[in-house]
């Protein structure tokens, strides 16, 4: 997209009718409904986020926040302390998330460019299989969640009739919504969710590269593989990029996953961030301590977006 | 062709790889819906012992499955039209005219999409329990205090993707229609719209599905009157009892709306996603 200057004359008809306002407030004028809204839905319940995590916010002072004590950064020294048990259980749930959230964007990524590399090439049927894999993106988040709920019961779910009954892999089967299998649960569900985003928006990629690049490489005699790395690679990079911040933020952020599978007590295994916020603050009621930690998160997710976006340029004007 | 033969085995096996990852899940969903409580209470069998249809019947009067039904929709569709209607004059501004304060707009849209549920709906809840202490107006609990935490994701994400569809349109369009005496509003509503009604109705049922899929606020901001489909599923298991059939029947039968909608529109989904800053 290039570059688009000002022009003066692509608003001339409005500086004849509303000299009132001058042609220079249209643009605000049509911004107003975003802005009031923004403020109200954003920006205000953010500055106020901040503004709790100063204070000791338990049930006790919930309906008027006023009278919560000030306590400075003590919700942050509380929620940093490594050695306390609140401060240890939030890093154990912030490298658990971290791992969570890499496992599924790379696998998501892997199973997306493969999926839209074999539905790309022409052959009988193809628009059946990019229908069918587009499903599990297109249910309701709780309703995929809820599915692999149900299959991964011990006694009365799909996946141990197929591993133990069916393929003999194992002896005896598993509890994996208790305990460490917990994890791969976790991640085996969101991955079968998110998997398709990429695959959809890869597909699309794939589709826009032109065709005479292959074929000018094929007649200078490079190999399929060779074609992948120096063609298709380079060519799907920006959507690429854009793909692996989006999956980053929604796995990262993801609350759905473990809060269907689990409720309101998971396994240690499967403590994912959003999660552990939400218990501090709704379960626990301690609203400041949940503020604090919200705000941590804040700036960790705007540190990794800024350095993403700055080293890939995403969304930047000449990308958009 | 040895290189040939080889792309042709291995596309059979992954296709066949994908096929089965995809389907294993919808199938048990799909034959547990129509099995007798006593099959999905004990193992899991391929093969029902008999088929019955009644856990379709039973799922509407085992829970007020109709009335959650009619709380997601009418929660989804205001949160989506309220976005969609500010996100026209939003982007429109922002895809054809430069002024001071466009690039700090934009930011903020793009960061807020990104940050986490959680980070909004904790200050929210505080902000509703003490606007109603204080002024007596209920938004906790109730439909209009759930569509505007909706509203959190479901504006930035439709004035995002509607700025990436409005760039994808040339401006000599509406320019044309300006020349003719339409004003800078006219052209929106006649020219603009109009050639972008595809791109339009693909954000609506983005942030419509979304929507669809919301548990967190729904988690926090419901009550019993006013739970969504999102939470309500949860009352197929009682304390003692988990209606599996019956679960899977209405998880069926939920998703029914959102996955006929994206599959019967996807063509449009695609070009206004890769529309919406994706477009490398």
């Amino acid at each position: 997209m290039s570059e688009r200057k000002s022009e003066p004359g692509a608003t001339p008809a409005v500086g004849r009718r509303r000299r009132w306002l001058g042609p220079q407030m249209f643009p605000y004028l049509l911004l107003v409904p975003a802005i009031v809204f923004e403020l109200l839905i954003h920006i205000v319940p953010m500055v106020f986020g901040v503004v709790i995590s100063f204070l000791k916010l338990t049930a006790l002072y919930i309906r008027n926040w006023s009278q919560a004590p000030f306590v400075g950064f003590e919700n942050f020294r509380i929620g940093l302390e490594p050695r306390g048990a609140i401060g240890s259980a939030l890093v154990h749930s912030f490298l658990i998330t971290l791992a969570y959230t890499m496992l599924v964007v790379a696998g998501s990524w892997v199973f997306g460019v493969a999926a839209a590399l074999l539905v790309n090439s022409e052959f009988r049927g193809r628009g059946w299989f990019r229908t069918l894999f587009l499903i599990p993106y297109t249910l309701p988040i709780y309703v995929a969640v809820i599915a692999w709920e149900f299959m991964l019961q011990q006694n009365t779910g799909s996946i141990n009739t197929l591993l133990v009954d069916d393929l003999h892999i194992l002896k005896n089967p598993p509890f994996w919504l208790i305990g460490g299998k917990a994890f791969w649960s976790l991640v085996m569900t969101a991955l079968w969710r998110s998997w398709p985003f990429a695959f959809l928006l890869i597909l699309a990629a794939l589709q826009n590269i032109p065709q005479d690049l292959y074929e000018a490489a094929a007649v200078d005699g490079a190999s399929k593989w060779r074609q992948f790395r120096s063609i298709t690679l380079p060519q799907i990079r920006p959507v690429s990029a854009v793909v692996v911040l989006v999956l980053f933020l929604w796995t990262f952020n993801d609350f759905n996953t473990p809060y269907i599978l689990f409720g309101q007590s998971p396994p240690a295994a499967a403590d994912l961030l959003s999660l552990h916020i939400y218990i501090n603050s709704f379960v626990d009621l301690n609203f400041g301590l949940g503020a604090a930690m919200s705000t941590l998160l804040l700036l960790f997710l705007f540190i990794v977006s800024v350095v993403y976006v700055r080293l890939l340029r995403v969304g930047s004007e000449e990308n958009a | 062709m040895r290189e040939e033969r080889f792309y042709r085995v291995l596309r059979v096996i992954g296709l066949a790889f994908f096929t089965l990852i995809t389907a294993f899940p919808l199938y048990t969903v799909v034959i547990s819906s129509i099995k007798p409580l006593g099959d999905v209470q004990s193992a899991f069998h391929w093969i029902p012992s008999r088929i019955t249809f009644e856990p379709y019947v039973q799922i509407w009067s085992t829970v007020p499955l109709a009335h959650y039904f009619i709380n997601s929709v009418i929660v989804c569709v205001s949160a989506t039209v309220i976005s969609v209607i500010v996100a026209i004059l939003a982007a429109y501004a922002v895809s054809r005219y430069r002024f001071f304060g466009r690039n700090p707009f934009r930011l903020t849209v793009l960061s807020t999409q990104m940050f986490p549920g959680i980070l909004f709906l904790l200050p929210l809840f505080i902000i509703f329990v003490n606007i109603d202490q204080t002024f007596g107006v209920h938004l906790y609990g109730s439909r209009v205090g759930l569509i505007i935490t909706y509203l959190t994701f479901s504006l930035p994400l439709s004035i995002w993707m509607l700025v990436g569809y409005f760039n994808s349109i040339p401006r000599e369009l509406e320019e044309a229609a300006m020349v003719d005496g339409s004003t800078a509003l006219g052209a929106l509503f006649r020219v603009l719209i109009p050639v972008s009604l595809p791109g339009i109705v693909a954000v609506a049922v983005f942030a419509f599905m979304t929507a669809w899929g919301e548990v967190l606020f729904a988690s926090v901001l419901t009550t019993n009157a006013t739970r969504t489909l999102a939470i309500g599923l949860r009352d197929y298991a009682s304390q003692s009892n988990v209606y599996w059939n019956q679960l899977m029947a209405a998880a069926i039968v939920v998703s029914i709306p959102v996955v006929a909608g994206f599959l019967a529109l996807q063509r449009y989904l695609v070009q206004g996603l890769t529309a919406g800053g994706v477009k490398g």
